[in-house]
C-alpha cells in the first residue's frame, strides 16, 4: 500500500475495497458448516421451498384432522342421509359442495369427503413416515456392518440383496398381505387396520432396503479409505467409535436426500396397495380406498374423482420437488 | 467367456431355486389354510380334510416340495389321480380346475404383447427426450425434459392409468366393456392396438422419466471424455458426435437397466394389467389372492416372474462383458 505511486490510489482503494468484500463473503462462506451452507442453497431454490411448504401444509392438515375437520363441524363417521338421493349418489351438482361441506360427500354413505380425505392422509402419511425412516435406518445399518466388517458378513448382505432383488415384490405383497396381517392379528399386537398398517410397513420394508443399502454401502467403502478414518484408526478409535463419531456423520446427507425421495414414493405406494384391496379396508379411508371407490362413480360424479387425485398428485410432486432441491442443496458435488 | 456364462448362469440358477423354496416355505408356514377357505361356509372338519387331501396339502411339507420339483421335471398327476399336468407341470389350480401350466401359458400371450409395446414405446421416449436433453443441458429443452421426468415419477401408474382410461372412455376411443378382452394381433390388429395402446402410455410414461434422466446423465457423463474432444477437434458435427460417438458408449448403463425392467415387466404389471382389464399374469395372481386364496397359482407367477427377471440378469451381464472385457476377468 505504502509503495504504491500516489496518482493510483484511488483506483487501488476501490479495487481493494472490492476484493476485500468478496474475501469477507468467502470467509464467511468458508466459516459456515456444511448444514448452513445446504440452507443458503435451498433458500434460494424457490421451487423447492414453495413446494416443501405445500407439503408441510398437507403435514399438518393430516396430523390436525381433528381440528381441522372441526372448523366444519364435521368428522369421517358420521353420515348425512340428506345428502344423497335413492340411488346413493350425491344430491346437487359438484358432489354437493358447500360452506359446510367444502368438498361434499362420499356417495353411498354420505360421509363427509373432506373429513375423510385428512383423516385418510394421515393414515397414509403414517405408513409413508414410518416406512421411509425403517427403510433408511435398516439399509444403512446393514451396509455399515457390511462395508466396516467385510469379507463373510459383507458377502452375506450382498447376497441377501441380490436375493431379495431377484423376487418379484408386488407379487408377493400381494400374496402376503392376507397371511400376514392374520398372523399379526394372531400375535395380539394389532388388529385390523392396524395389523394390515404393520403388514404394509414390513412389506415395503423388507423388499426395498436392499437398494438403498447398495448405495450406502459404497458410500462408506469409499469413505473408510479417507484419510480421517484412518488417522481416527491410528489414534485407537474402536469400530464404534469410528461408526458413529466419523462414518455416520458423513452419510446424513444421503440419508436425508433417500428420506426425502421414498417419503413420496411410499405415499403412492399405499395408495396403490389400497386401491387393489390389499391394503387398510373400509370403513377406515385413505386415499387410496377414495380413488378405489370413486373410480365407481366417474361418470355420474366426476368432482368425487377428480378432488382426491388432484390431491395426491399435489402432494407427491411437491414432495419430489421438495426432494429434489434438498438433493441438490446437500450434494456437495454439484454446483448448480 | 464360455466359463463365465456357466458361472452366472450356475449362480442365477442357485437363486431361483433358493427362491423357490422359500415360496414355498412362507405360502405354507402361514396360518392362512386354503383348503378351508375353499372350503365354503357349509364346512364340517371332514370336509377340510378332504379339501387338504385333494389339494396336497396332507403331507409334509418337503414332501410336497419333492412333489412340486417332480412335477416340474417329469409333470405329476393331481386331486387323487383323476388330472395330469404334463412335464414342466407349476402345480394344479382346483378353483379354476386347470393345470397351473396351462393356465399361465394361456395368459402369458397379454402380458408378452404388454411388456413389447410399453418397452418400445419408453425407450423411444426416454432416450431421445435424455438425448436431447443432455445436448441442450441447462436451455429450455432440458428443463423441459426435467419437467416430463418429474410428473411421470409422481404420478401413481393407476392413477395415470385410470385417468387416460376415462379419458379414452370419453372419447370413445375403446369401449369399456369389451376392453382388455384378449385379441390376437394377427385376427384383428386394430382391436389389439386399441386394446393396449392406452396401457402401453401408461407404462411408458412413469418408466420413460427414469430412462430419461439415465440417458441424461449418462451421455453427459460420458461428453466430457478425452474421444469426444478429439471428433470435436477433427471438426465432427455435434448431432454426429452425440448419436455416433457418445451413445455407443453411454448405451451400457441403460442397456443394463432395460435388461432388468424388461424382464421384471415380464413377469406381469399387476396394476396396469388390473387397470385396463388385461388378463395377463399380474392379473391372474391377484384375483387368486382376493378370491380364492389359490396357492398353486400365486406360486407359479411368483416363480415365473423371478425366472424371468433372473434371466434377463443372465442376458444383462453376458452381454456386458461382451461390451466391457475387464468384467469377465474380475
Amino acid at each position: 500500500m505504502t509503495s504504491t505511486p500516489n496518482g493510483n490510489v484511488a483506483a487501488e482503494v476501490t479495487d481493494q475495497s472490492a476484493s476485500s468484500e468478496l474475501q469477507s463473503a468467502l470467509d464467511n462462506y468458508n466459516q459456515l458448516s456444511p448444514r448452513q451452507i445446504a440452507w443458503r442453497r435451498l433458500k434460494k431454490n424457490k421451487v423447492a421451498l414453495a413446494s416443501g411448504i405445500v407439503a408441510l401444509f398437507f403435514l399438518i392438515l393430516a396430523y390436525g384432522a381433528p381440528l381441522f375437520a372441526g372448523i366444519f363441524h364435521v368428522d369421517p363417521n358420521s353420515r348425512f342421509p340428506d345428502a344423497i338421493d335413492g340411488t346413493g349418489l350425491v344430491k346437487g351438482s359438484f358432489n354437493g359442495m358447500g360452506l359446510h361441506h367444502p368438498f361434499g360427500f362420499e356417495p353411498g354413505t354420505g360421509r363427509d369427503l373432506f373429513a375423510l380425505l385428512v383423516y385418510g392422509s394421515r393414515i397414509s402419511f403414517t405408513i409413508a413416515i414410518i416406512t421411509s425412516v425403517a427403510f433408511a435406518a435398516v439399509g444403512s445399518i446393514f451396509a455399515v456392518i457390511a462395508a466396516l466388517y467385510g469379507g463373510k458378513i459383507d458377502n452375506f448382505f450382498g447376497r441377501l440383496a441380490d436375493f431379495l432383488l431377484a423376487f418379484p415384490f408386488t407379487f408377493f405383497v400381494i400374496a402376503l398381505s392376507v397371511p400376514l396381517t392374520k398372523s399379526i392379528e394372531s400375535t395380539g399386537i394389532a388388529q385390523n387396520n392396524g395389523a394390515r398398517m404393520i403388514m404394509l410397513v414390513l412389506l415395503l420394508v423388507i423388499f426395498s432396503w436392499s437398494g438403498f443399502f447398495r448405495v450406502v454401502r459404497s458410500q462408506v467403502l469409499t469413505l473408510r479409505e479417507k484419510e480421517f478414518v484412518m488417522a481416527a484408526h491410528a489414534l485407537g478409535a474402536g469400530n464404534r467409535r469410528i461408526i458413529f463419531k466419523e462414518i455416520l456423520p458423513n452419510l446424513y446427507p444421503l440419508i436425508i436426500i433417500y428420506l426425502s425421495i421414498s417419503l413420496p414414493g411410499y405415499l403412492t405406494a399405499e395408495a396403490t396397495f389400497s386401491f387393489l384391496g390389499i391394503g387398510i379396508q373400509a370403513p377406515a379411508s385413505t386415499w387410496g380406498l377414495t380413488l378405489d371407490d370413486a373410480v365407481n362413480y366417474w361418470q355420474r360424479d366426476p368432482v368425487y374423482l377428480l378432488i382426491p387425485t388432484l390431491m395426491l398428485i399435489i402432494v407427491v410432486l411437491a414432495l419430489n420437488l421438495f426432494g429434489d432441491g434438498l438433493r441438490d442443496a446437500l450434494d456437495t458435488k454439484s454446483d448448480r | 467367456m464360455l466359463k463365465y456364462i456357466g458361472k452366472r448362469a450356475m449362480a442365477n440358477g442357485l437363486i431361483l431355486v433358493a427362491i423357490s423354496m422359500i415360496t414355498y416355505l412362507i405360502f405354507w408356514a402361514l396360518p392362512v389354510n386354503p383348503a378351508s377357505i375353499s372350503c365354503g361356509t357349509h364346512c364340517t372338519p371332514q370336509k377340510i380334510a378332504a379339501n387338504e387331501h385333494l389339494l396336497g396339502l396332507d403331507v409334509p411339507i418337503w414332501v410336497q416340495y419333492g412333489r412340486f420339483v417332480k412335477g416340474l421335471v417329469v409333470g405329476a398327476n393331481y386331486a387323487d389321480g383323476q388330472v395330469h399336468c404334463s412335464a414342466p407341470s407349476l402345480g394344479y389350480s382346483v378353483p379354476t380346475n386347470t393345470c397351473v401350466t396351462t393356465l399361465l401359458a394361456q395368459k402369458f400371450p397379454v402380458t408378452l404383447s404388454l411388456a413389447i409395446g410399453a418397452f418400445i414405446l419408453w425407450m423411444l421416449i426416454g432416450m431421445s427426450m435424455g438425448i436431447v436433453a443432455a445436448r441442450y443441458r441447462g436451455r429450455w429443452p432440458d428443463k423441459a425434459a426435467n419437467a416430463f421426468v418429474l410428473t411421470g415419477t409422481s404420478l401413481p401408474t393407476f392413477l395415470l392409468g385410470l385417468l387416460l382410461l376415462i379419458g379414452a372412455t370419453l372419447a370413445h376411443w375403446i369401449d369399456p366393456i369389451t376392453q382388455g378382452l384378449w385379441v390376437a394381433p394377427w385376427s384383428d390388429p386394430i382391436g389389439f392396438f386399441k386394446n393396449f395402446i392406452f396401457a402401453w402410455i401408461t407404462l411408458a410414461i412413469t418408466s420413460a422419466a427414469i430412462y430419461t434422466r439415465l440417458t441424461r446423465g449418462s451421455v453427459i457423463e460420458t461428453s466430457s471424455e478425452d474421444f469426444i474432444r478429439t471428433a470435436r477437434a477433427k471438426g465432427v458435427s455435434e448431432w454426429r458426435i452425440l448419436l455416433k460417438h457418445n451413445l455407443r458408449t453411454s448405451l451400457a448403463p441403460i442397456i443394463s437397466q432395460a435388461g432388468l425392467d424388461f424382464g421384471g415387466l415380464l413377469g406381469g404389471a399387476v396394476i396396469t394389467e388390473k387397470v385396463f382389464n388385461l388378463q395377463g399374469l399380474g392379473n391372474v395372481a391377484i384375483t387368486a389372492v382376493l378370491q380364492t386364496y389359490d396357492l398353486p397359482i400365486l406360486v407359479g407367477t411368483t416363480l415365473i416372474a423371478a425366472a424371468f427377471y433372473l434371466v434377463f440378469n443372465l442376458i444383462v451381464d453376458v452381454a456386458y462383458s461382451f461390451l466391457d472385457p475387464r468384467v469377465r476377468i474380475s
